[in-house]
C-alpha cells in the first residue's frame, strides 16, 4: 500500500516534470497561480518572519550575552535564517497554507467533476492544473523565502533596537558581514525542491480525491502531513549535498 | 428482451454505419471490479436525439463518459464521426472532444471563475476570436438560456436550474455537432426541466445537433429522443422509437415505462 502510493506519487512527480517542457505552457495560469500561491502568501511569510527574527534574536542575545559577544547577535541571526531557518521555516508554512489549498481546491474539483469537465472541454487536467501549480511553487518558493530571510532580520533588528538602541545601517552592516554568496544561494535554491514536493504532494492527493467532501477534507489535512514530512526529510538530503557541493560551508 | 417485443436488443453486427451515423458503439464492455457496460452497441444518426434509460448503476453515464473519452473501455469500438476514440492519441482525442459538448449532472462549473467566463472557456482555449467577439459569444450563449444578467456572477451564487442552463450554454458554445447530456432535468422542478428540455430540442432543431441523453424522466425521453433505449445490468434491454417501446412487452420496459415517477 506504501509502496504503492509513494510509486504513483513519484510518476506523478516524474509526469509533472516532462509535461512543463510540452506546449502548450499555460502562461497565463501560471501567473493566475503565483498570484494566488506566491504574491497571496507574501503576509504569512512576511509577519511569520518578522515575529521568528524578534524570537531568535531574543534566544541570541540571551545566549551571547553570557560571553559579552552581543555584537555578534546580527550576524549570527541573519545566518541562521538564511542558512537553515528561513528555508525551513518559510516551507513549511507554505506547506500549510498551499498545501492545504492545493489539495482542497483539487479534491473538490474532482468530486464535482470540474476536472472531467476540463477534460471534457479538451483540455489536458494534469498539465492545466498540476504543472501550472507546481511551476508556481518551483518560482514562488526561493522568493517567498528571500522574503522571510528579509523579514526575519528586520524582526531581529527590532528586537536589537529595543534592547540595544542599534542603528538600522550598524545591524544590517553587522547582518551582512559573515555571509556571502554561498550561504544564500544553495539554501534559497533548495526550496526550489520543497515547492516541488509541495505542489506534487497535495495535487496529487487532490487529484486522486474519492468518497465526496469527507475525502476532500482528508485530501487537504493528508496535503499538510505529507508535504512537511517530506521537507523535513528531504531537508537532510540536501544539506547533504550541499555540503557536499560547498564544503565550506561547514566551517 | 423478450422474443416478441418490437423494440431489440443491438448487436454489433446490426449497428448502422455510414457517413450518417454520427455516433456508434461497438461492442463496448468495461468493468469497475464489477461488469458495469457489457457488450453495448447502438448508433445515432446524425441530426438525431437518442434518450439512454434505465435504473441507476445499470451503466448509463458511463456509456455517456465512454463517449468523450473519460472512461476507457476494456474493448469494443466507440465511434465519434467514424473515428474511434478508443486508443487514440490525447491530442487526436481532443481534437474530437471539441466536437462534443458534455452536460455534467450538476453542470460541474468551474467554481473559481464567473459564469460568463466559464460559458467563454471553450471559446479562450479553441478559437482564434477576439476578446470582444468571446465576450459576445459567450454572451449571446447565456441570453439563449435565459441568463445573460448572470454573466458576472460566480457560480456559487446561482440556483441548482441556472447552474445546469450555465452548464448546457458552455457545452453549446463551439456549436458542438454531438451534445451529451447526463440527466439534465436531475433535481430540478418540472418547469425548470421543461426549459432544459426545450433548449436542447432548440439546439438540435436549429443546428442539427445530434443529442444523447441519459435521463430516468420519461417527459424528457419523450420530447428529446427520436429513438430510446434502456440499459439493464450493463446491457442494451431495448431499443426503438417511443411507439415500440410503449408496445414493448418487456416488463422491464413496461415498469418503467409505467412508473409513477417516470415523468
Amino acid at each position: 500500500m506504501f509502496v504503492e502510493g509513494a510509486g504513483e506519487l513519484s510518476l506523478f512527480g516524474f509526469r509533472a516534470i516532462r509535461d512543463a517542457f510540452r506546449p502548450p505552457f499555460e502562461p497565463g495560469e501560471i501567473l493566475r497561480q503565483l498570484h494566488e500561491l506566491g504574491l497571496r502568501s507574501a503576509p504569512l511569510i512576511a509577519v511569520s518572519g518578522l515575529a521568528v527574527g524578534v524570537v531568535l534574536s531574543m534566544h541570541t542575545r540571551a545566549s551571547l550575552e553570557r560571553f559579552g559577544a552581543e555584537s555578534m547577535i546580527p550576524a549570527g541571526l541573519a545566518m541562521a535564517l538564511v542558512r537553515e531557518t528561513g528555508p525551513l521555516t518559510a516551507a513549511l508554512l507554505l506547506s500549510g497554507r498551499i498545501g492545504a489549498g492545493i489539495g482542497a481546491e483539487l479534491g473538490a474539483m474532482r468530486v464535482t467533476e470540474q476536472i472531467d469537465a476540463l477534460e471534457a472541454s479538451a483540455v489536458d487536467a494534469f498539465k492545466y492544473l498540476v504543472v501550472t501549480r507546481t511551476l508556481a511553487c518551483v518560482i514562488a518558493l526561493p522568493i517567498l523565502t528571500t522574503l522571510m530571510n528579509f523579514s526575519g532580520m528586520l524582526g531581529g533588528f527590532l528586537a536589537e533596537r529595543a534592547a540595544s538602541g542599534m542603528s538600522l545601517r550598524l545591524y544590517f552592516d553587522r547582518s551582512f558581514s559573515l555571509i556571502d554568496v554561498t550561504d544564500y544561494v544553495p539554501a534559497t535554491l533548495k526550496t526550489m525542491v520543497f515547492g516541488f514536493i509541495i505542489a506534487i504532494t497535495s495535487s496529487y492527493l487532490g487529484f486522486t480525491t474519492s468518497s465526496g467532501t469527507e475525502g476532500v477534507g482528508r485530501a487537504s489535512t493528508r496535503a499538510v502531513v505529507l508535504s512537511s514530512i517530506l521537507i523535513i526529510v528531504s531537508n537532510v538530503v540536501l544539506v547533504r549535498l550541499i555540503f557536499f557541493v560547498f564544503p565550506g560551508l561547514q566551517r | 428482451m423478450t422474443a416478441a417485443a418490437p423494440a431489440r436488443a443491438s448487436s454489433a453486427a446490426e449497428v448502422v454505419s455510414g457517413p450518417e451515423v454520427a455516433l456508434q458503439l461497438e461492442g463496448v464492455t468495461k468493468s469497475f471490479g464489477r461488469r458495469v457496460l457489457d457488450g453495448v452497441s447502438f448508433s445515432v444518426p446524425t441530426g438525431t436525439g437518442l434518450v439512454i434509460l434505465g435504473r441507476s448503476g445499470t451503466g448509463k453515464s458511463v456509456t455517456l463518459r465512454t463517449i468523450i473519452g473519460l472512461v476507457r473501455p476494456d474493448s469494443g469500438r466507440v465511434l465519434v464521426g467514424g473515428e474511434d476514440v478508443v486508443g487514440m492519441t490525447r491530442d487526436r482525442l481532443n481534437e474530437v472532444r471539441k466536437r462534443i459538448g458534455f452536460l455534467f449532472q450538476n453542470a460541474a462549473l468551474f467554481d473559481s471563475i464567473s459564469v460568463g467566463e466559464n460559458v467563454a472557456f471553450p471559446l479562450r482555449r479553441h478559437t482564434r476570436l477576439s476578446e470582444r467577439e468571446i465576450r459576445t459569444r459567450a454572451t449571446e450563449k447565456l441570453a439563449q438560456v435565459g441568463l445573460a444578467a448572470e454573466y458576472t456572477r460566480m457560480p456559487a451564487a446561482l440556483s441548482g436550474g441556472m447552474r445546469k442552463r450555465a452548464g448546457l450554454a458552455r457545452a453549446m458554445v463551439l456549436d458542438p455537432p454531438l451534445l451529451l447530456a447526463d440527466e439534465p432535468s436531475a433535481g430540478l422542478d418540472p418547469l425548470t426541466s421543461d426549459e432544459i428540455d426545450h433548449l436542447l430540442l432548440q439546439q438540435k432543431e436549429q443546428s442539427r445537433t445530434t443529442l444523447v441523453v441519459v435521463t430516468h424522466n420519461m417527459a424528457s425521453a419523450r420530447r428529446l429522443g427520436d429513438r430510446l433505449l434502456m440499459l439493464h445490468e450493463g446491457r442494451v434491454r431495448a431499443e426503438g422509437t417511443l411507439e415500440e417501446f410503449e408496445r414493448n412487452a418487456d416488463p422491464m420496459v413496461r415498469a418503467f415505462l409505467s412508473s409513477p415517477n417516470a415523468g
